[in-house]
């Protein structure tokens, strides 16, 4: 497993956040009877949006259900800012849950659905009512929300389960899959939204099969692959830690040619390959912080133009595609 | 008063979130398509009671009015007792766990602040206020319909003699057979993926009970609610009379806090172990 840095850990300004409270897997595992669900994970998230990438089965699911308590460990403790997952009636103050199932208590409206669940929660009506509001509005739901909820389309519903999750403002938020049946422009409206409330400092736990949806919103992922922990941490962090897989770099300048036989000087350069342009050239290199070094110096010696560099392969779907493979059918 | 300031008072909160399952259990329990049986089970005897009544108003009498009580004190043992009550609160109490599961919906009670002790508390209330309207209600009208075509004799019966009191027994014998199956049915829908087997198990016990020897006897919810029975035990009947064996009647001040008190303690293992009920729909 690659272990890298949280956002703001160590010397960044915001190390502050290493001391706030974490979502924390010490050891756990989980089994189905014979089959694993997920094994001996180490976790500590902090806040911002962590998504939870790996292909079907890999313990996306499990793991988000053992974090809010649906169900246990077989080994090991989970603990949400301190609160054990045992102990829903403090958790779920805390906490919203979007699972990806697609049922909903019968007969009940959008808005029935949402207030009759903020009730639940010990709330008086007149402050359930605002905060249902306030929920529908922000998954753009207020106009559908005297429908009954059966009557939905598969977006709406969708959407209708974020809203109940997000309903009472909880500082975690889970949500296994949360982008699936959304349009277009309810995929940008939701991801601003989580976008929203990670800049708010609280937890936003994503799955998604989505990788450029997952590198879009994520300030760190966690790589999962037959219920072990594969990797970590922000992305690019995770990415240059994948030491057996050459980084490949960008570089779109006047002279590709020129810089690529400068480069080929070089024991760590694998491969420099000009793009069909002729503007640019993608090289493949086993010490990229080297490679910046002395592409300035190239650059000074010789008189290049450079338009721009940049990482090529530091997303997810990369990372995913070097430590996964693949074999799960992520798309 | 806002929910923090209402979370910090834990009775409270426990009052809110009881009421507020309880509106969303009721409309489950009491108007349910999967009720439909339930349903049957409580109309029945009302049904056949009405019949009686409407045919012997029309008819010359062949009986008396006391028969018809007999009919009644059978009808309410054998029947409501062993069979309707019995086997109505399977259906209410057992699923009011397990429908949720079949239906994937727990989860949102799970994902609820709420104590699972309360929740599996709220959801029995909901259960038995259900069981009770269908059962206590069956009861009512069927004493009244059976003996109705006596009409003002009845009327003296009811409201001037010892008819009333009778009713109120029948009515308070069988809300507590929905109070003691009702506990015991959670449980079972709570621990059991299939509740029909250990159903199954108690349905033997419980008529198992005439047979039984007087100490076993005490063991069962059917022995305490016979005892409350207004009209002495029915006989057992048939081939197997000879094997049943009589045990005197608990008196009503022991069995009623008895069979209460045994309800709690079999709600209390019931809530327990909803505290530890995972949400797992694919098992």
């Amino acid at each position: 497993m690659t272990e890298l840095p949280y956002v703001g850990q160590a010397s960044t300004p915001a190390a502050g956040l290493q001391t706030r409270p974490r979502i924390v897997f010490d050891n756990v595992s989980r089994f189905y009877g014979e089959v694993l669900g997920v094994n001996r994970v180490n976790l500590s998230i902090p806040p911002g949006i962590t998504s939870l990438v790996g292909p079907n089965g890999s313990g996306k699911t499990t793991l988000m259900n053992l974090m809010a308590g649906l169900i246990r460990p077989s080994r090991g403790t989970i603990n949400v800012l301190g609160i054990p997952p045992t102990r829903p009636e403090e958790l779920f103050r805390k906490m919203g849950y979007c699972t990806q199932f697609d049922a909903f208590p019968k007969g009940l409206t959008g808005y029935q659905f949402i207030y009759s669940f903020l009730l639940v929660h010990g709330m008086i009506e007149s402050e359930a009512a605002r905060l249902t509001g306030e929920a529908l509005q922000r998954v753009a739901m207020t106009e559908a929300a005297d429908r009954p909820v059966a009557a939905y389309s598969k977006g709406m519903r969708q959407r209708i389960k974020l809203a109940q999750a997000i309903a009472h403002r909880p500082t975690v938020l889970v949500l296994d899959e949360p982008l699936n049946g959304l349009d277009p422009m309810a995929r940008n409206e939701t991801i601003a939204l989580f976008r929203q409330f990670g800049d708010e400092g609280r937890h936003v736990i994503v799955s998604s099969h989505i990788l450029h949806e997952v590198d879009r919103i994520s300030d760190q992922v966690i790589l999962l692959s037959h219920g072990y922990v594969v990797a970590e941490g922000q992305i690019q962090g995770v990415r240059s830690e994948v030491k057996d897989q050459p980084m490949q770099i960008l570089v779109r300048c006047d002279k590709p040619g020129l810089l690529a036989s400068r480069l080929f000087e070089q024991d760590h350069v694998v491969e420099a390959k000009v793009n069909e342009d002729g503007k640019g050239l993608l090289v493949r290199t086993r010490d990229a912080d080297n490679l910046y070094l002395l592409l300035n110096r190239i650059v000074l010696d010789n008189g290049l133009e450079v338009e721009a560099v940049a990482p090529a392969d530091d997303d997810v779907n990369s990372v995913y595609q070097y430590l996964i493979g693949a074999e799960g059918g992520t798309t | 008063m806002t929910w923090s300031q209402i979370a910090t008072q834990p009775w409270m909160l426990w009052r809110r979130q009881v009421a507020s399952i309880l509106r969303l259990e009721l409309k489950k329990s009491l108007f349910s398509k999967r009720a439909w049986w339930i349903y049957i089970l409580t109309l029945g005897p009302v049904l056949i009671t009405g019949l009686h009544s409407l045919l012997s108003g029309r008819i010359e009498r062949g009986h008396t009015m006391g028969e018809d009580n007999m009919i009644f004190a059978g009808m309410f043992q054998v029947y409501f007792l062993r069979l309707g009550i019995f086997f109505g609160c399977l259906g209410i109490f057992s699923n009011l766990f397990r429908a949720e599961v079949l239906e994937r919906t727990l989860h949102y009670y799970f994902m609820s602040p709420v104590r699972r002790e309360v929740l599996a508390v709220s959801k029995y209330l909901a259960g038995l206020i259900a069981a009770v309207v269908y059962f206590v209600g069956s009861v009512v009208l069927s004493f009244l319909f059976i003996s109705a075509h006596w009409g003002p004799v009845f009327q003296q019966y009811l409201f001037h003699g010892p008819g009333l009191a009778q009713l109120g027994w029948y009515a308070l014998t069988a809300a507590l057979a929905c109070v003691g199956y009702g506990s015991v049915f959670l449980l079972t829908g709570v621990m059991f993926r299939n509740p029909m087997i250990p159903a199954a198990v108690v349905f033997v016990w419980e008529n198992l009970n005439p047979f039984l020897p007087s100490v076993l006897k005490k063991f069962s919810v059917i022995f305490y609610l016979k005892s409350l029975c207004p009209v002495g035990e029915i006989p057992t009947e048939g081939p197997l009379a000879f094997l049943a064996t009589m045990t005197e009647p608990t008196p009503a001040w022991l069995a009623i806090p008895g069979l209460l008190i045994v309800s709690a303690l079999v709600l209390a293992l019931a809530a327990a172990k909803a505290r530890k009920l995972e949400v797992s729909y694919s098992d």
